[in-house]
């Protein structure tokens, strides 16, 4: 490195130092709010501490109690990993549909972007409060209407079965969020493509399979790596509506995390745990990115 | 005779195919306007529900059937909401820390990735990707090492956690803005040196007002983000006079949760912000966005 910086002139050295300057406050931000904290925890977690007293060390006894005795460790986790899995599919494939739909160029479709996005931009909270009158049992607009069909609406929030999917529902409404990023990667499609194809007799369908989808890979890619770590994140919609009941079905990962370090400040073992979250989010990321190269396709 | 029959048949036939087109994509519209429709009603149900329960009186919320708009509209709930939650107050605190956040996001964002975008310097590179990196770092692990860290430097219950990061730079921002200097000619910045402009006067007299696109969605996005941020508010904010919008929302839930018409009212007054800011953004967003190509 010093070497390299001997050989570089005056005025590639004076560029350098300009550079690093303008950089300067992010990388004191990186170490602050990055590096630090990571390490930290990684220490934390391998201490009992309750933010009081001082550390102690117990070494991997808070991992140990994490795989083999704690029941809402294995509850939270699959609470979590049903919510994905409910959710993340739908909202990649509904989000696709709705972007295709916004995508017509017919007029008026700017007013309905909008009214699709509003749900997107409103808080967790809001939602949150807002779906808990939307969907109550009794005098809540959807089981009135149903009852206008006949059918009995179920407890939604209230109920130990339903009470996961209402929050997937629920997520599922802020599905203009992913529409607009969609709609963003559809419009960078060069339209002589599809010209190209009209000519050669492609149908709808086969242009949508053939250049669509193909050359919308890198927004799809893109997408499945935000949602996925914003659906591993869920909290606030279990911490205003369910408390993470009934009966822990809400129980979310990142709200048990808060319970254990801000409730009962037991910060060793919560340390353990958001570690824990972080490994599952980069694994899954790191996974997606290198499966990536069988399915994104690149331009160049 | 033949000849001119058949081309007459031939016209007919390309008169006959041609309606049939306008035909189909006539009724092709229409079934996209009613679906679109529906689905823009079935997304607007919540919100309906919240600003028509809003407007109810007591005995009429938990009524059935349901009143879908109610018979006497009760303008006078909005004003009994204020006055029995501190719903100006919370606004006024959301309002002061989304005004802190886009100042040191103004600061920081263009001066970082003015460095990033123009100038070489060793391990750039690396460092851009480790940048890029953080953006997959989710948030939760902050937590407790910045509590303790601010518990140290005696800022819990202060705003400074709350302010602080937005200095130092959002990777999502840096990156954005990176993209969007890069697209901007460098023979701007070779005039403004000629005539005089050091490294700092190009990025203030040139890079930042030619930024502007970029330096609206830095705006809007942290006005969304803060405003709605709840989980470092509760965190790192005990007196409760001092939580944002969206902490002081979900605190009344749990004193007043009869009042719905009160509540409901609260909760529209809590996003009409948003919704003012979205609505005056959006045109810049889409395009704003679009500026960081999510391509290759």
């Amino acid at each position: 490195m010093l070497t390299f910086w001997r050989s570089m002139t005056a005025q590639e050295r004076r560029n350098a130092k300009t550079g690093y300057l303008a950089l300067s406050p992010w990388m004191i931000g990186f170490v602050i709010f990055y590096a630090f904290p990571i390490l930290a925890t990684f220490y934390f977690s391998l201490t009992q501490w309750t933010l009081v007293d001082q550390p102690v060390w117990i070494g991997l006894d808070n991992y140990v109690r994490m795989f083999t005795r704690d029941p809402l460790f294995a509850s939270s986790l699959k609470a979590t990993s049903l919510f994905v899995a409910l959710s993340l599919p739908l909202k990649l494939v509904l989000g696709l549909m709705l972007a295709l739909l916004l995508n017509l160029k017919i007029p008026g479709m700017d007013f309905f972007r909008t009214v699709f996005f509003i749900p997107a931009v409103i808080s967790g909270v809001a939602v949150s409060l807002m779906w808990i009158w939307f969907l109550q049992p009794d005098t809540g607009v959807v089981n009135t209407l149903l009852s206008y069909v006949g059918v009995q609406g179920p407890y939604w929030f209230w109920d130990r079965d339903w009470a996961l999917p209402s929050v997937a529902i629920m997520s599922i409404w802020k599905v203009g969020g992913a529409a607009i990023i969609y709609l963003a990667g559809l419009q960078n499609i060069p339209a002589h493509l599809y010209e190209a194809a009209e000519i050669d007799g492609a149908g709808k369908w086969r242009r949508f399979w053939r250049i669509t989808l193909p050359l919308l890979t890198p927004t799809l890619f893109f997408q499945l790596i935000i949602e996925l770590i914003d659906a591993f994140k869920i909290f606030t919609e279990a911490f205003v509506i369910t408390k993470g009941g009934p009966l822990k079905a809400t129980y979310f990962f990142l709200y048990y995390f808060y319970e254990e370090a801000f409730r009962n400040f037991n910060m060793g073992y919560a340390s353990a745990l958001a570690l824990f979250l972080l490994i599952v989010i980069m694994s899954c990321t790191v996974f997606v990115y290198r499966t990536s190269n069988r399915w994104v396709y690149y331009e160049n | 005779m033949r000849t001119d029959a058949r081309a007459l048949d031939v016209q007919g036939q390309l008169r006959r195919s041609e309606a049939r087109r306008r035909y189909t994509r006539w009724v092709g519209r229409a079934l996209v306007y009613a679906l679109m429709t529906f689905l823009a009603l079935l997304f607007m149900l919540p919100i309906f529900w919240m600003a028509s329960t809003s407007l109810k009186m007591p005995q009429e919320i938990f009524a059935w059937p349901p009143e879908w708009i109610p018979s006497e509209p009760q303008w006078g709930n909005y004003a009994e909401a204020f006055g029995k939650y501190p719903l100006a107050r919370y606004m006024l605190n959301s309002a002061i820390l989304v005004l802190a956040n886009i100042i040191g996001g103004l600061i920081s964002t263009p001066i970082i990735a003015y460095g990033f975008a123009r100038f070489d310097f060793p391990g750039k590179h690396v460092l851009f990707l480790l940048m890029l990196s953080t953006m997959m770092v989710p948030g939760h692990i902050k937590l407790i090492p910045m509590f303790w860290l601010y518990q140290k430097l005696g800022l819990i219950d202060t705003y400074w956690p709350l302010i602080l990061p937005a200095f130092f730079g959002n990777p999502f921002f840096i990156f954005l803005m990176t993209q969007f200097i890069r697209t901007i000619p460098r023979d701007l910045d070779d005039a403004a040196r000629i005539d005089g402009a050091g490294a700092w006067g190009i990025l203030y007299r040139i890079i930042i007002p030619l930024s502007r696109p970029a330096l609206t969605v830095v705006v809007v996005f942290t006005f969304v983000w803060v405003w709605n941020d709840f989980l470092e508010p509760i965190i790192f904010l005990r007196d409760w006079n001092s939580y944002p919008i969206s902490v002081g929302l979900a605190f009344f839930q749990g004193r007043y949760s009869v009042e719905w018409h009160l509540f409901m009212g609260a909760t529209l007054v809590s996003i009409i912000p948003i919704l003012v800011v979205y609505f005056f953004a959006q045109r810049h967003l889409i395009g704003g966005l679009a500026s960081i190509g999510i391509k290759g």
